[in-house]
């Protein structure tokens, strides 16, 4: 660390300015977010260490599962497994939507507030990259993290489960080949960069606009504007496309990323990943679009807004 | 090239006129002391020097427009404010990391340097830090910096004598080298007297005064006049006059020193007295009327 930060000016001197005043300036706003908020890596790690100590107590009685499930058929036998790893997987998508929510509202509020804006604004960082170093935790970082988690949580959940049933004598084959261990890791991946990344990104930069602006209680004026529209179209149109509309946009929900049969889990790998219709589909482009909008707006804010 | 130039700068918030088209230049190398009351437009005004604000009229900082270029701006600028704006979640070594990746003109090793001589630790978080150590680390971070303007408000409000005296020993002695330019503004102006090369004072956005420090030693006297003599003294048209220890006490704009000093001890003024006058002149005392 020390020799480290040592080697900082040197590293200085050589680099061209330009590259100076747009990549480094961005690295290290970024890290200081993630000084700021260690609850970004923290929740979800700790999140990961209850399920894997839940984890160890199932697998006192684990080899004797395993017997008992040998009769069932294929997709059974796969949906008896999965279940574990499934839990994981899941909770990790929860855990990326609830750090990515919690992050926005507070990522340009939060500066205001305690009025460090004072101290960041008098550095030469401009607002643009204070910005998109802010948006970069839920469009780069919690994906990453949140997909790394689960993906070395499943991992050491297959290692102990795999040590168990070859001391007690059984073969881990069968167990390794229905849970398609490379395809469900591939799927969560993919699920979760397009399901909760790049499909509720103008619900995200939303949250990122509202934080730049509220005046006070930024989750309150998050909140209550689009529920006031949905409200609004019930009562004059008497339909809810525009709540569906947004639930879908927060859930993650997209129908285009992936074809799947009834109400399997997404890592399922009869899953069919189709990220051509995903790429091609309008509703993802036109989110895109809002997106940029938002952010774009987002700095103009921050630009003019001072500490509170 | 002066380090700070507007003309007819201009600010309004809502209703309320904070700067009212002032004109102002500070050339390179000065320290400038900017005086005035609470709401006087001190703030804003360097608000609008530090690119925190849009404004109305022209300013140049540097040569740059603060308000569209503040991010190159701030390589050449350094600024701390009236309280203590360095998060309070940071690490001492986080914020010298941080300081050292963003800034092109930060000198990590003197920061340390600087910290080395007081009390707080590398690993503490702000905040654990009393009032008085983070302003001494803001002032460890800032100094460290190469910068060609430094823009201070109110920087030692809230800290006690020891801290404040430090405060501009070492602004003075580790900083300011005759090239810098320092911009500070201040309600306790006795204990900047000594430290300026030029003042300022603001009133409801607008100056009300401004001059070098040796224009101001030249061009104000303050007379204890005796009992006998004050009527003399009044027919000279003091800009001031004030009662302290039965005693009367003139202060005068432009007199005859010669002529002055046959009315009694004449010394130049402080700038606190100066001020009362200035503003008791300008403003109206309390209560009195508005121009």
């Amino acid at each position: 660390m020390s020799s480290q930060s040592s080697a900082v000016p040197e590293f200085d001197a050589q680099t061209a300015p330009a590259l100076m005043s747009t990549t480094r300036p961005f690295y290290w706003s970024v890290r200081r977010e993630l000084w700021e908020s260690r609850w970004i890596y923290l929740a979800p790690l700790s999140v990961a260490g209850v399920v894997l100590l839940g984890f160890s107590i199932t697998l006192v009685y684990f080899p004797a599962r395993m017997r008992s499930l040998a009769t069932l058929d294929a997709v059974q036998y796969r949906q008896a497994i999965a279940t574990h790893y499934d839990i994981v997987a899941g909770l990790m998508m929860a855990m990326a939507i609830l750090v990515d929510v919690f992050y926005c509202v507070d990522a340009l509020y939060g500066e205001r507030r305690d009025r460090s804006i004072l101290f960041w604004k008098s550095l030469p960082v401009s607002d643009r990259t204070t910005v998109l170093a802010k948006a970069s935790i839920p469009f780069i970082i919690v994906p990453l993290l949140t997909s790394a988690i689960a993906i070395l949580t499943q991992f050491i959940m297959l290692l102990a489960s795999s040590a168990v049933l070859l001391g007690s004598g059984m073969s881990v084959a069968p167990y390794w080949a229905s849970l398609a261990v490379p395809r469900m890791w591939c799927l969560l991946f993919y699920h979760i960069v397009t399901a909760h990344t790049l499909w509720p990104a103008p619900v995200y930069c939303w949250l990122l606009l509202v934080s730049a602006w509220a005046p006070r209680a930024p989750f309150f004026w998050a909140v209550v504007p689009p529920f006031a529209l949905a409200g609004v179209e019930r009562v004059v149109f008497q339909t809810w496309y525009f709540g569906r509309l947004l639930g879908a946009r927060f859930i993650g929900d997209t129908s285009a990323a992936a074809v799947k049969s009834g109400d399997l889990f997404p890592t399922n790998p009869m899953t069919h990943m189709t990220p051509a219709t995903f790429l091609g589909s309008p509703g993802l482009w036109i989110g895109l679009l809002i997106a940029g909008i938002f952010l774009a707006a987002a700095i103009q804010l921050r630009r003019r807004r001072g500490p509170i | 090239m002066a380090c700070v130039e507007a003309r007819g700068l201009r600010k309004v918030y809502g209703t309320t006129v904070a700067l009212d088209g002032i004109d102002l230049r500070v050339e390179e190398g000065r320290i400038l002391g900017v005086i005035g009351p609470n709401g006087a437009g001190k703030t804003t005004a360097l608000d609008a020097i530090l690119g925190l604000i849009p404004y109305e009229g022209e300013l140049r900082v540097l040569g740059r427009d603060p308000w569209t270029e503040r991010d190159q701006l701030m390589r050449d600028v350094c600024f701390i404010a009236d309280v203590a704006v360095l998060p309070r979640w940071m690490r001492v070594s986080q914020a010298l990391d941080y300081m050292a990746g963003v800034h092109p003109r930060f000198d990590r090793a003197k920061a340390e340097g600087f910290l080395a001589k007081t009390t707080i630790k590398n690993g503490s978080k702000i905040r654990e830090l009393s009032k008085g150590m983070v302003t001494q680390l803001h002032l460890a971070l800032v100094m460290a910096i190469d910068a060609r303007l430094l823009v201070l408000d109110e920087p030692t409000l809230g800290l006690d004598i020891l801290y404040r005296k430090q405060f501009y020993d070492s602004l003075l002695n580790d900083y300011f080298d005759r090239q810098r330019t320092v911009v500070v503004t201040t309600h306790s102006v006795e204990e900047l007297e000594h430290v300026l090369t030029d003042l300022m004072f603001i009133d409801r956005g607008r100056i009300v005064l401004t001059c070098t420090m040796e224009e101001f030693e030249a061009r104000y006297s303050e007379v204890t006049v005796k009992a006998e003599q004050v009527a003399a003294a009044r027919a000279l048209h003091p800009m001031h006059e004030r009662q302290m220890l039965g005693r009367t006490i003139l202060l005068f704009d432009g007199g005859d020193r010669q002529q002055l000093a046959a009315l009694g001890e004449v010394r130049t003024p402080s700038i606190a007295d100066l001020f009362v006058a200035v503003m008791g002149n300008h403003s109206g005392a309390p209560g009195g009327e508005n121009k």
